[in-house]
């Protein structure tokens, strides 16, 4: 077997069109290489790099003075030297970070990430996979399957890369022995089962000696397989695989040069798209039609995954960065809750419930975790049980979104399924994530878009929709002032509707009692409705005690900015419990009703309400006159 | 590359750069409030403004460029300059350090490390606060030096300009992190996975113009310590007795003209640049003389801001 050679020197000399356009058509490999200083990893790279011609002169001079001066192979090369960058490494002889090399074959062109071993390095590692198609795990033929190599294979497994080599080096030190080969390859393949590892190619080498690499070696008659060099020009790249999936675009920014262009320019995740594709804009669920897509060399007949485009449709579409333009019929789910596998990789802890950025496709969200499920101890796999995340620590979590996201499980779909965590305040990228499902089932429910929208039946009734939340203690004035407030706005025209706290049990929740429970149900179902109504174009008045602040925080968020307005109608329990018109406190003092509010159970008062109205200064007719006056002067 | 993408069975490793390479400036452009590009005028700079060009189309990219001016540049770089800043209807900005105009700092007198850092560091950093971008473009590849195969596409440089290599975020999947404090900005290397080999068959590919000096022909030089230097204009020191001579030569890389090395070539197409390129024996960077001043220089410097 001859040699891969930076190109065929014949071929450039004699022919060098002839060579460029042989060389335009070569594909991209990305690979990681996985293993420790001791292992030979830095040799292997630097032997791969060596024998595709990718070392010139003036580098190999200043190699071989650096090989006598700081080697560790006496007076031979030590290839170890060519890899590790940094100045600090290169004391400690360690390498620390991920370093990116390139070299490239008359087949393809690779890109090798090269990171740290050690256990205190598994976010560079994890970094250095993500966007990986193959990886090589190293093994010590003297030492056999360790603790680390499964470490690395977990690690290659939990970021999906789909082919592994398993390179056992160092043949030459266990005199090319094919039976401890065979034993290693055994063992790991054992391993290998266990954690889903499927495609595995082991080659028997020697990064030092060149066995193997680029030529196959005259010492392993036993075995018949590719070289290294032949197997990474020859393996199906992973990424080929995303054209066959349905078409996904996230919308990194929209391209609007002047009134009469609207692009919207992204790189396609996954499919092919053509114009005249039906397609479907998440999470809007708004459907349009391609109409062009747009690049400076034309316009395009076909796009394919892995190209970044710029697209126009047919309809004018309100579509911003982050969304997911997706094939109509086959859109990605959305969701706002995940089941997810996390790495940390941050020096400050991980606590669930506190928000964290979370950057996935063009998108930015909050996010926090609010259960780690169970943490991996990454050397045994075991499962274990944790509050916080430490570095380097991985762990299954349930994480939670300020709103829903387009998504892909990672499995299928890395560009919609893995993300990052941010720190708000040091800006840090502080995690990796990947989604492996979403936690509802209402995830696969789109919301339907309708061509006639919230602003279209608000501006036929001239009004703008809103919900006015009237909160306060039983016996405050909640439903008299909601009564009048209704009538006021009805002999002005506006369309409105009142959901009574009595009148929505005797129906939609006749099922749900008065436990914290039900309670929070309760205004859960009252702020969905009132959210259908204002997306109807009404003005809703509701009339409930709503006792807790995180209900109303939450219906105030299902709304839009603005729509939410926070009525405090404020009364002390002693005034309210003096009127007690329906005799309510009476009975829940005698200890016949459980979990009155401002008896046996909380009234949390708000913090900042759009508007106050005390009681116990104000008529009920003046109390609902300020609340129509208010409303008014906000148009 | 419109021919390779017309139902194209598998993209090549250069439509993957390039749609890579866009991806990141887009990001940019969506995410910074005041980016700019850096252009430096030569083939790695050409890629950059190409690129940014099919970014963006049909609008013009969206920021200016910037030239941190040394003054010492070859004539026939300014010349380019103008030509591509008039071509594509960028806004350029040219930023000369005052304080090393003032005090005439060159080459010559004052050796190439206080005038690289004078000029070019110093100048850069002015620019940039100057100016209050906070997302720079540069065309810096991971494969010309050891220490920028550890760069991260996106950098990130302290209120001071500094790069700390511990500091650095790690970018995984195509994710890029763009968050940062008031003060603080980013360098990003939108070309950073591109070879030599890759710019050169881009540029063919896609027919880029590129400064005409990277192509062969007869120009003045002058030899020292086995350097060819090129006497581009009347501000060339010459040692006693040294008389220029017309010699065929070309650049591999291009800088202040006193500081590049030419090397004698026969190579006056592009197609006889790349045969001479794939066919030589030493790395690019050997010409460019600002990264023998010291071990592990490149890393120092741009710990210091240049880069």
């Amino acid at each position: 077997m001859s040699v891969q050679t930076y190109g065929n020197t014949d071929l450039i000399a004699e022919d060098i069109e002839g060579y460029l356009v042989q060389h335009q058509h070569k594909s991209l490999l990305r690979f990681i290489t996985c293993g420790s200083v001791d292992d030979g990893k830095s040799t292997l790279i630097g032997r791969l790099l060596y024998d595709s011609k990718m070392i010139f002169e003036d580098q190999m001079a200043a190699l071989e003075a650096d090989s006598k001066k700081v080697g560790t192979q006496g007076d031979d090369i030590d290839f170890a030297l060519l890899v590790d960058g940094l100045a600090a490494e290169r004391e400690q002889g360690i390498t620390i970070d991920v370093a990116y090399r390139f070299f490239s074959t008359d087949r393809r062109k690779f890109i090798v990430a090269d990171t740290p071993g050690h256990e205190q390095y598994t976010r560079n590692m994890v970094t250095g996979a993500s966007t990986a198609d193959l990886a090589v795990i190293l093994i010590d033929a003297r030492k056999g399957v360790l603790t680390q190599t499964r470490r690395h294979s977990f690690l290659v497994s939990l970021l999906g890369i789909p082919q592994v080599v398993l390179a056992v080096n160092k043949m030459d030190l266990v005199g090319w022995d094919q039976a401890i080969f065979d034993q290693i390859v055994a063992d790991y393949r054992q391993f290998a089962a266990e954690i889903g590892l499927k495609d595995i190619l082991a080659i028997p080498i020697s990064g030092l000696k060149g066995d193997n690499i680029a030529t196959a070696s005259d010492q392993t008659p036993w075995y018949d397989g590719p070289t290294l060099m032949t197997h990474l020009e020859t393996v199906e790249i992973g990424e080929d695989r995303m054209r066959t999936m349905p078409f996904r675009m996230p919308v990194q920014w929209v391209n609007r040069p002047n009134l009469d262009f609207r692009g919207f320019s992204g790189l396609i995740s996954s499919g092919r798209v053509a114009p005249g594709d039906q397609i479907r804009v998440l999470p809007s669920g708004r459907t349009s039609t391609i109409s062009r897509i747009v690049t400076l060399d034309g316009d395009l007949e076909e796009a394919v995954a892995g190209q970044s485009v710029t697209l126009t449709l047919e309809d004018e579409v309100d579509i911003s960065r982050g969304d997911v333009i997706a094939v109509s019929d086959h859109p990605p789910e959305v969701a706002d809750q995940f089941e997810i596998n996390l790495v940390w990789m941050s020096e400050e802890r991980l606590f669930p419930g506190r928000p964290y950025w979370m950057k996935i496709g063009a998108k930015l969200v909050s996010a926090q975790v609010t259960e780690i499920k169970h943490k991996v101890n990454v050397n045994t796999l075991e499962h274990l049980a944790g509050k916080a995340l430490e570095l380097n620590e991985i762990a299954v979590c349930n994480l939670s979104l300020d709103q829903a996201i387009p998504f892909e499980a990672y499995e299928a779909d890395k560009d919609l399924g893995g993300f990052i965590l941010i720190d708000r305040i040091s800006n840090a990228t502080v995690a990796a994530g990947m989604i492996k499902f979403a936690l509802r089932r209402s995830s696969n429910i789109h919301w339907q878009a309708t061509d006639v929208d919230k602003a279209a039946r608000a501006a036929a009734k001239s009004q703008t929709g809103r919900v006015i939340w009237l909160t306060g203690l039983s016996g405050a004035g909640k439903s008299t002032i909601a009564n009048l407030v209704e009538k006021r706005l009805h002999a002005l025209g506006r369309h409105t509707y009142l959901l009574d706290g009595d009148n929505v049990r005797h129906g939609l929740n006749r099922d749900l009692g008065f436990t914290e429970e039900d309670r929070v149900e309760n205004i859960r179902r009252v702020a969905e409705v009132s959210k259908l109504m204002v997306d109807a174009g009404l003005i809703v008045l509701t009339a409930f005690i709503s006792p807790f602040r995180s209900e109303r925080r939450m219906a105030r968020e299902i709304l839009s900015d603005g729509e939410f307005i926070e009525v405090y109608v404020q009364t002390p329990l002693a005034v309210a419990e003096s009127r007690d018109v329906k005799g309510l406190y009476k009975k829940a003092r005698a200890g016949e009703l459980k979990n009155f509010t401002g008896v046996d159970s909380p009234y949390e008062e708000p913090e900042n309400p759009e508007l106050i109205v005390d009681t116990t200064t104000l008529s009920a007719v003046d109390a609902a006159e300020r609340i129509v006056e208010w409303l008014e002067s906000q148009g | 590359m419109q021919s390779e993408t017309l139902s194209p069975s598998r993209l090549t490793h250069l439509q993957r750069l390039e749609a890579e390479s866009i991806h990141i400036m887009r990001e940019v452009a969506a995410e910074a409030e005041r980016p700019v590009m850096m252009y430096s005028i030569g083939k790695d700079s050409a890629v950059m403004l190409h690129l940014a060009a099919k970014a963006f189309f049909p609008s013009r990219p969206p920021f200016p460029l910037l030239h941190v001016d040394t003054t010492w540049k070859f004539q026939a770089m300014y010349e380019m300059r103008a030509k591509m800043a008039e071509k594509l209807g960028m806004e350029l900005i040219v930023h000369k350090n005052p304080e090393a105009e003032a005090r005439g700092i060159n080459p010559f007198d004052h050796g190439s490390a206080l005038h690289t850092d004078m000029w070019k560091t110093e100048g850069l950093k002015q620019a940039l606060e100057m100016n209050g971008f906070d997302a720079a473009f540069g065309g810096a590849r991971r494969d010309e030096e050891k220490s920028r195969a550890k760069e991260r596409v996106f950098s990130f440089r302290s209120a001071n300009q500094r790069w700390d290599p511990k500091s650095q975020r790690p970018e995984l999947w195509k994710l890029y992190n763009s968050r940062k404090a008031p003060g603080e900005s980013i360098r990003v290397f939108p070309i950073s996975n591109w070879t030599e080999l890759d710019i050169w068959q881009y540029i063919h590919l896609e027919k880029i113009p590129i400064v005409p000096l990277y192509f062969a022909a007869l120009r003045p030089v002058v030899e020292r310590d086995g350097t060819l230097i090129m006497v581009d204009d009347d501000r060339m020191r010459l040692n006693p007795g040294e008389v220029p001579q017309m010699r065929k030569v070309r650049f591999r890389t291009l800088g202040c003209y006193p500081l590049s090395g030419a090397v004698e070539s026969e190579a006056e197409t592009l197609t006889a640049v790349i045969q001479e390129m794939l066919l030589t024996t030493t790395s690019e960077r050997q010409g460019r003389m600002i990264d023998h001043d010291q071990a592990a220089s490149m890393e120092k410097k741009k710990q210091e801001g240049y880069f």
